[in-house]
């Protein structure tokens, strides 16, 4: 699901009723057949037999075959009224090949048979040869061994799917209730859950069942002062997760105190809703920033973003090479600088890792979508930029011989390509707090909480708003701001750091929506770093009058 | 693809299935094709039909939604069950609104059969007419072609029917310079696939390309700008859409008055800004039925009839959008949300207002569209893909990108001259000078 038809499930209770704009393909259920089991895995076996056996008697050299059974579930709600509640399926299985040099795929809905799979082989093998014409140079596929029937589940607790509905709309008008009893006007709120139930099988002789659950409890706070009329909003600083339900069980070590509190890997919605509607009130009050130049202290919930965009982005191969020029765009991080082993990213502070694996993280799979086992990789090293995310048809472009394993399609109806890692900043070595932190800092800003963003399609110039601002003075905390942005360059952003604090502050923020593609596709990915320190940063001030 | 007596066929034989208070049928299908290309080489290509129907059971204020995609009567039947069981079980909707009765829809201009015939072959010739002359040229094409052809069909127990058949085509084109200094963009949109020439705005995109290379920094400051209409466009659309009455009459929009109320009736932009959606305009034919919708102008449809509509007449704000119940409370007509938006313009040509120009900077294309402060309609982004600075009437040298940090609003103000629309990204928009347009700071990108 795209960030469009999340949009418009949100707004459909708005819209009045009648028929959700549904991804391609999907159908809505009843919430019980989100906890029926799909087909089983020798079936599965089976169709994918079919698949290879078909697309090899037509003379593929290589095919994998990906059968997929996804689910949603959306409540969607505003202050005391529930306005949505959608469960999504959709069923299907995508069959990629190489024929004469060249990928073909072709996918089949709701395929239950094995002449059903068959035939998209035989398709997807026709349509390989057809492209074979206007091809430049055959395919080059990293070898990948063949793990035999293997097998991995996330390692939730509590599926979401589990959880009758009526406790998740009593969670939510609790959760309502609460801003609107501490100063919020409005409110809406959001739970979205996701189970991508798949099935991975190649001619390398893979058979991988993944069962991958994610979960992203979410709302908008409004707070309007009539004298002014002008209105403030917070959102949740939850993170969507690869978890369960148990996301919205915090234990105390979950929480991090602090000028608000912010969450690990268990989130207390409530609590979280009662303090940004008192802050969304409070902003209302706040001094609007004064331009210029200040030292960042970014938390976790808001600087997964700008790694997102600044690192993540640019270290993807595919767009280094110019196969999205055309939308996404193409990188400044290109291969002459990683050739010369000697390209500054970021300071000597800065450590970027690439990780597949990463527990409670959206990328985490135990196979990726071709077959590959994943890991953790570096991206940079104390500040030097050594490698890139690239996937089995382009890791020959940069000497190595195997796959990174981050190859994803959001749908078996959807081709699988390069995606983004859960590309994170490693936690600082030497022990530091965000309270030490900020008694270092003479004149800065405290950021919490993503707001707006923007980069260039090079990945250069970014702008970046947030949610919660606080001014520091002289290493002490003065208040809270308004009115703030960013901006920076990414290489003398990250050079810019001076400090990153311990493994303790360390949490994962993350998006259900990154786009990538034509047609687009969304990818899920998480970003961790601990509280960092920007040194000299360029501050707008973003109040207009209209 | 269904002609309208197959699908009122189908949709007649769900409601004659039903058993809930009201029911409401949507009924969608066709295809779509794509090719993708990038390094002067076809990347992917793929081609799709689907066809899909959903069915809404209503008791009291309490609605449940099931979709299928087989259409025998044993499994219309059992979706309509489906559809009305999970309505007994879903909570009540305090904003629901019954469901219309029969409307009267335009008859539309959405379909050529032009369109309708593309097949793969046209793809990849359409695809080898951009990349081949960038070849020769010894630049990079990445471009991407998608076309859609498809009915949508909605009908309910009151009697309600509509039925609509369009098509599409959706062409953007970028050609990078081998050395990686230049870039160009060019994107075209019709309904009529006859009417676009790939070649024609790929030679665009080259010429744009060849000519951004080797751009030169200005400071960043306030400019006076020709925004061609593939940049304004987002900006204007992103506008458009936070028009809803509700939220500013709750007070969160650029809309919500000091004090209560809304800024309907407000002269808030130039006199010359114009902006209204025609479901009849030849260049622009849309659905006949509002209220949202997906590829086909199906989907979220709630049946209200998209008729002509006047948003901003001379600067002052004439229309607002309405939810059905937002409407009934504030008793007033339930104007369902534009589609394709209109935008005046004059007579000149792009050329006539650089001409006209003394300093100004020319923007192809503005990227990564974010908002700032809804309040203001604030947006940040930046230029992209051919960005030149006029001077004398002249373009000089092309200039280093910029960030912009603008509000639709002020620029509508700060309006210098107005050409001769033409269609961008579903709409129509002439290209807009445009005074103390605030870029404020440079990127290195191209």
């Amino acid at each position: 699901m795209n960030r469009r038809d999340f949009t418009n499930i949100l707004g459909m209770g708005t819209a009045g009723l009648m028929l959700p704009s549904l991804p391609a393909f999907s159908r809505t259920v009843a919430p019980e057949a989100l906890l029926e089991t799909g087909v089983d895995v020798a079936t599965k076996k089976r169709l994918a037999d079919a698949a290879m056996n078909a697309a090899k008697s037509r003379g593929a050299t290589y095919t994998d075959v990906r059968i997929g059974r996804y689910l949603n579930q959306f409540v969607v709600t505003r202050e005391d009224k529930v306005q949505n509640i959608v469960n999504t399926e959709s069923y299907g299985v995508g069959v990629r090949v190489i024929a004469d040099g060249c990928w073909g795929f072709a996918a089949v809905v709701d395929a239950r048979s094995e002449a059903d799979t068959a035939k998209a082989a035989e398709k997807a093998v026709a349509i390989a040869k057809a492209n074979a014409r206007l091809m430049k140079e055959p395919v080059q596929l990293a070898p990948q061994k063949g793990y035999g029937e293997v097998s991995w589940k996330a390692p939730i607790t509590k599926n979401a799917f589990e959880v009758p509905i009526k406790e998740k709309v009593d969670l939510l008008m609790e959760v309502n209730g609460a801003a609107l009893k501490n100063g919020a006007n409005y409110v809406n709120s959001v739970l979205f859950m996701v189970n991508e139930q798949k099935y991975f099988a190649s001619t390398d002789g893979t058979y991988a069942d993944q069962d991958i659950h994610r979960m992203w409890p979410l709302f908008t706070v409004t707070a309007i002062d009539p004298k002014t009329g002008k209105f403030e909003t917070r959102q949740s600083l939850s993170a969507p997760m690869g978890m369960g339900y148990e996301y919205l069980q915090a234990n105390p070590s979950d929480k991090i105190t602090g000028i608000t509190t912010r969450y690990n890997k268990g989130y207390d919605m409530l609590e979280d809703v009662t303090a940004a509607a008192k802050q969304a009130r409070a902003k209302h009050a706040a001094k609007s920033v004064e331009a210029g130049k200040y030292d960042l202290v970014l938390d976790p919930s808001h600087l997964w973003l700008t790694i997102h965009e600044s690192v993540g982005h640019p270290l993807e191969l595919d767009r280094v090479l110019g196969y999205e020029a055309n939308f996404a765009g193409t990188s400044f991080a290109t291969l002459d600088k990683w050739k010369s082993k000697n390209f500054n990213y970021g300071s000597k502070l800065v450590n970027l890792v690439a990780d597949k694996t990463q527990v409670g993280s959206l990328g985490a799979v135990g196979y990726d979508d071709e077959g590959v086992k994943c890991k953790q990789w570096d991206l940079v090293k104390d500040g030097t930029l050594v490698n890139y995310q690239a996937i089995r048809d382009q890791v020959h472009i940069i000497g190595e011989n195997e796959s990174q394993g981050c190859c994803y399609a959001d749908s078996w109806s959807s081709v699988q390509f390069q995606r983004m890692a859960n590309v994170s900043l490693a936690a600082g070595k030497t022990p530091l707090s965000v309270q030490q932190m900020i008694k270092d800092v003479k004149k800065g800003i405290y950021i919490i909480g993503d707001g707006s963003f923007s980069i260039d399609q090079q990945r250069y110039n970014f702008q970046f708003g947030g949610q919660l601002f606080y001014e520091i003075k002289n290493g002490e905390i003065a208040g809270m701001l308004k009115d703030v942005a960013y901006q920076s360059n990414t290489q003398e952003f990250w050079n810019s750091c001076a400090a990153v604090c311990d493994e303790k502050d360390y949490r994962l923020g993350g998006s259900f929506f990154d786009g990538k593609g034509q047609p687009p596709q969304s990818s899920a990915v998480s970003h961790g770093s601990s509280t960092t320190r920007f040194n000299g940063v360029n501050v707008i001030n973003t109040a207009r009058k209209i | 693809m269904l002609t309208r007596e197959e699908a009122k066929k189908i949709i007649d034989k769900v409601l004659s299935y039903a058993k809930a208070d009201e029911t409401a049928v949507s009924l969608s299908g066709g295809r779509t094709g794509n090719i993708r290309y990038a390094r002067n080489s076809v990347s992917t290509s793929g081609e799709s039909d689907n066809m899909s129907l959903a069915i809404t059971a209503v008791y009291g204020k309490r609605s449940g939604t099931a979709t299928i995609n087989e259409f025998d009567d044993a499994s219309l039947e059992k979706t309509v069950r489906r559809a009305e069981e999970i309505a007994r079980l879903a909570p009540e909707n305090p904003e629901y609104m019954p469901m219309l009765g029969p409307q009267k829809y335009l008859d539309t201009n959405t379909y050529a059969e032009s369109t309708a015939k593309i097949d793969p072959e046209y793809r990849a010739k359409a695809a080898f007419d951009s990349i081949d002359p960038c070849r020769q040229k010894n630049l990079t094409a990445a471009g991407y072609l998608e076309d859609s052809t498809g009915f949508s069909a909605i009908g309910n127990s009151k009697g309600l029917f509509g039925y609509n058949r369009s098509t599409g085509v959706e062409f953007s084109i970028t050609v990078r310079t081998a050395d990686g200094l230049g870039s160009g963009y060019a994107a075209r949109d019709v309904n009529d696939t006859s009417k676009l020439s790939t070649k024609a705005a790929t030679e665009v995109a080259m010429q744009k390309a060849l000519a951004s290379s080797s751009a030169r920094a200005l400071e960043p400051g306030k400019y006076t700008v020709i925004l061609e209409p593939t940049a304004s466009v987002e900006l204007l659309q992103n506008m458009m859409g936070s028009m809803d009455a509700r939220n500013a009459d709750e007070g969160r929009s650029f809309l919500s008055k000091k004090g209560g109320g809304t800024r309907l009736g407000e002269k808030l932009f130039d006199e010359r800004v114009n902006i209204i959606t025609d479901p009849m305009n030849a260049e622009l034919p849309l659905s006949p039925f509002g209220g949202g919708g997906g590829r086909f102008g199906g989907g979220g449809s709630d049946g209200r009839p998209q008729e002509k509509v006047a948003w901003i007449e001379n600067g002052v704000v004439k229309n607002m959008y309405y939810s059905r119940y937002w409407a009934d409370k504030k008793g007033v007509k339930a104007i369902p949300s534009p589609g394709g938006i209109i935008m005046a313009g004059g007579t000149q040509s792009l050329a006539d207002l650089i001409k006209s120009t003394d300093k100004g900077i020319l923007v192809t294309r503005l990227w990564y569209i974010r908002a700032v402060d809804p309040q203001t309609l604030l947006y940040t982004g930046l230029t992209r893909d051919g960005t030149f600075y006029i001077e004398n009437g002249q373009i000089k040298f092309p200039v280093k990108n910029f960030r912009f940090n603008e509000s639709p609003v002020i620029m509508l103000n700060n309006l210098e001259a107005l050409g001769k629309p033409v269609r961008a990204g579903g709409h129509l928009i002439p290209p807009m000078k445009i005074r103390d347009f605030t870029f404020t700071s440079l990127s290195d990108a191209v």
